[in-house]
């Protein structure tokens, strides 16, 4: 403890920081969760000097409002679909890279590589690759030229309209969560390997003198010595998930939606950033208030079960 | 199960390619281990002598040699064909599973004609926990133990699928002194009790000594003795063993043998006849020290110490190669600490005397 003469000291070394947090975090904060209940608030009223009543009308006013909800379903599926996949692949692929001597440093590199990557730039080859440019001759149906479609067909299937006008919402939620789950292995192998590494070799020798299978030290004895890790990356995800925003702008572009379908992929920050630009900051504060609640509700259960599985 | 060792050889190549020299852990270890007994592998840190239970284990595979147990020719066979126990020496116990978990964990994985009902796996565990006397802390993690009782727990884990050989890989170097007596008596009782062949590595003397029907005594991946350890301790085969078994250590001179009769510092100790003149090294036991007011060796006296049945006089002498001389005397002799001098006389069978050079016993 630094005693309490030199406490002023102290403060002043952390008043920077203090300060900044102030301005940028914590007021902005305390004022979305004001702005959230005052009825209608927007900019141009705060400029004509209106005064807003207090009460629960943003939050009506976002639920009723149909967007919303597409918004929340589409975030709510993505999450739901690449958390757990992408957490179990980002599992398999840790424990595989660390079973292997050659290549290891350099493998681990390539499965790195991602994250320094900008997410929008590998949604535009993403959506290269998934692509469907020009008609064919008969008119009535699109000649693929993306790589996927052209594999595909390599294997006599028939092309898929993953992205482009009139494509089916489940191909673009396809396309979605591959995207998504792709992007966030990097960080989670990452966590994971590093808790691989940490646990101590023994318990695999030990494991081997009684003779036990693969599959049992996977799911008896690296599992649960990884639960630490595992809580932290599904906790991560989870929050990672709703917020949900730029993977469907770099796909699909700020429309966030297939050409001709605009919306029906937009997510619930994606809905935040869609009112800001009508000075609509009542709805906007209600609409990220909401997330907050979902993201702590959600983070509170992931909280509780962790408790009960993860062994330190 | 009997366990022969047949020229076992172990050399780990180099790390640094450049330097180019490899590492030669276990050199030609042959050695038949009978069924049923205690076999203490005892020497100093890197002396080849986990090496040499890794080897039995299967977890290491040897460079050269062959492994049998019974006339199972086991070189080969994968660790877990191979049905030994293997007792961690930080016990590598499962840390997220109860006791009872852990001690189940190796009869869960049996396969096909040996896989158990849940009572029969239960039965055995708790025949298991019995056995090292853990049965009432069996919903216990791991963390919630002190080393003593984990240390049972990993002896249990290892006993529980009934293994053809035991093995211990240091047990006793993580308990304070006090558990270590205590274990060391638990452990040979378990392995009388079971009967089953068990091999363990210590680089305490005192420990293997104590508990072993035999001990192994390693240097630098070479085998220097094997037998009783009495026998090792009454009949080193050369300095190396003389000085790494007993204590105090046994007190070590430089000598000469002139004429039959063996020199230390200018004084005639003791007759060795039938040995050719040579300068020597001598090894004298602190049991093998007679007070003895015409004895042949005079030393400084620098200290009693009062010991109740015994007393260790500490005294120095020109000849010694330790800084001191510690000599265990029968506590009915009354030495007058205030002399400057105490004189000995040597029991012959504890003193041994080694050729200079190669360090190997000369035998009178």
């Amino acid at each position: 403890m630094v005693d309490s003469k030199h406490q002023w000291k102290a403060w002043l070394y952390l008043s920077p920081a203090i300060v900044l947090l102030l301005i940028f975090t914590v007021w902005p904060i305390i004022n979305t969760v004001r702005i959230a209940f005052m009825e209608g608030y927007n900019a141009l009223g705060v400029l004509t000097g209106q005064q807003f009543n207090i009460g629960i009308g943003n939050f009506v006013n976002v639920l009723k409002y149909g967007d919303f909800l597409t918004c929340l379903k589409n975030t709510m599926l993505l999450t739901v679909l690449t958390v757990p996949l992408s957490t179990i692949l980002a599992l398999l692929i840790a424990v595989a890279l660390n079973s292997i001597k050659p290549l290891q440093k350099f493998l681990q590199t390539i499965f790195f590589l991602p994250y320094v990557t900008n997410s929008i730039a590998i949604g535009m080859v993403f959506a290269a690759m998934f692509n469907i440019i020009g008609l064919s001759p008969d008119g009535a149906r699109a000649e693929s030229w993306g790589i996927i479609n052209n594999v595909i067909m390599f294997f006599g299937g028939e092309p898929v309209n993953w992205i482009n006008a009139q494509s089916s919402y489940e191909a673009n939620i396809a396309v979605m969560t591959i995207y998504i789950i792709w992007n966030a292995l990097p960080f989670k192998i990452l966590i994971l390997l590093g808790g691989l590494q940490s646990i101590n070799k023994q318990y695999y020798d030990a494991a081997r003198v009684d003779g036990t299978p693969r599959w049992r030290v996977l799911t008896k004895i690296t599992v649960p010595l990884l639960s630490p890790m595992l809580a932290y990356v599904i906790i991560t995800g989870f929050i990672g998930g709703f917020k949900e925003y730029s993977s469907i702008v770099g796909i699909f572009g700020e429309k966030m939606g297939p050409v001709g379908d605009a919306g029906s992929l937009n997510t619930m920050v994606g809905y935040i950033y869609e009112v800001l630009p009508d000075m609509n900051y009542g709805d906007a504060s209600a609409a990220a208030l909401i997330l907050f609640g979902i993201i702590l509700v959600v983070t509170m259960i992931n909280l509780q079960v962790s408790k009960k599985r993860v062994h330190f | 199960m009997k366990v022969v060792l047949q020229n076992l050889t172990k050399i780990f190549p180099s790390r640094d390619k450049k330097a180019g020299k490899e590492v030669v852990a276990v050199n030609d270890f042959t050695f038949e281990i009978p069924d049923g007994k205690l076999i203490g592998l005892l020497g100093p840190s890197g002396c080849g002598k986990s090496t040499t239970l890794y080897m039995i284990s299967g977890l290491q595979k040897p460079t050269g040699g062959k492994i049998f147990f019974g006339d199972d020719d086991v070189t080969n066979l994968p660790t877990e064909n191979r049905g030994v126990g293997l007792v961690f020496q930080n016990y590598a116990l499962y840390p997220h599973m109860t006791v009872k978990q852990n001690i189940l964990f190796p009869l869960q994985n049996l396969k096909g004609a040996d896989k158990m009902s849940k009572q029969e796996m239960l039965e055995r565990a708790y025949y298991a926990a019995k056995l090292v006397q853990i049965e009432d802390l069996m919903d216990r993690k791991p963390g919630e133990m002190s080393g003593g009782q984990q240390q049972r727990v990993a002896i249990a884990r290892a006993l529980v699928k009934m293994p053809r050989v035991l093995l211990l890989d240091e047990p006793l170097s993580n308990l304070d002194a006090r558990l270590r007596l205590q274990t060391r008596e638990e452990i040979r009782r378990i392995q009388r009790e079971t009967g089953i062949t068990t091999i363990f590595v210590t680089h305490d003397q005192e420990e293997a000594m104590s508990i072993s029907d035999m001990i192994v005594v390693m240097k630098l991946g070479v085998v220097q003795q094997i037998g009783a350890p009495q026998d090792v301790y009454d009949n080193p085969v050369n300095l190396f063993v003389a000085k790494f078994l007993g204590t105090p250590p046994i007190n070590v001179f430089d000598g000469a043998v002139k004429d039959g009769k063996l020199y230390i510092a200018e004084e005639a100790v003791l007759d060795v006849a039938g040995v050719a003149d040579q300068e020597v090294t001598v090894g004298i036991r602190p049991e093998g020290f007679v007070l003895d007011e015409n004895g042949p060796l005079t030393c400084k006296l620098s200290s009693v110490e009062v010991m109740g049945r015994d007393v260790s006089i500490v005294s120095e002498n020109a000849a010694s190669q330790n800084p001191v001389i510690r000599s265990i005397i029968n506590a009915d002799n009354k030495v007058d600490v205030t002399a400057e001098n105490v004189k000995y006389a040597l029991k012959a069978h504890k003193v041994f005397i080694f050729n200079k050079e190669t360090e190997e016993r000369i035998y009178f």
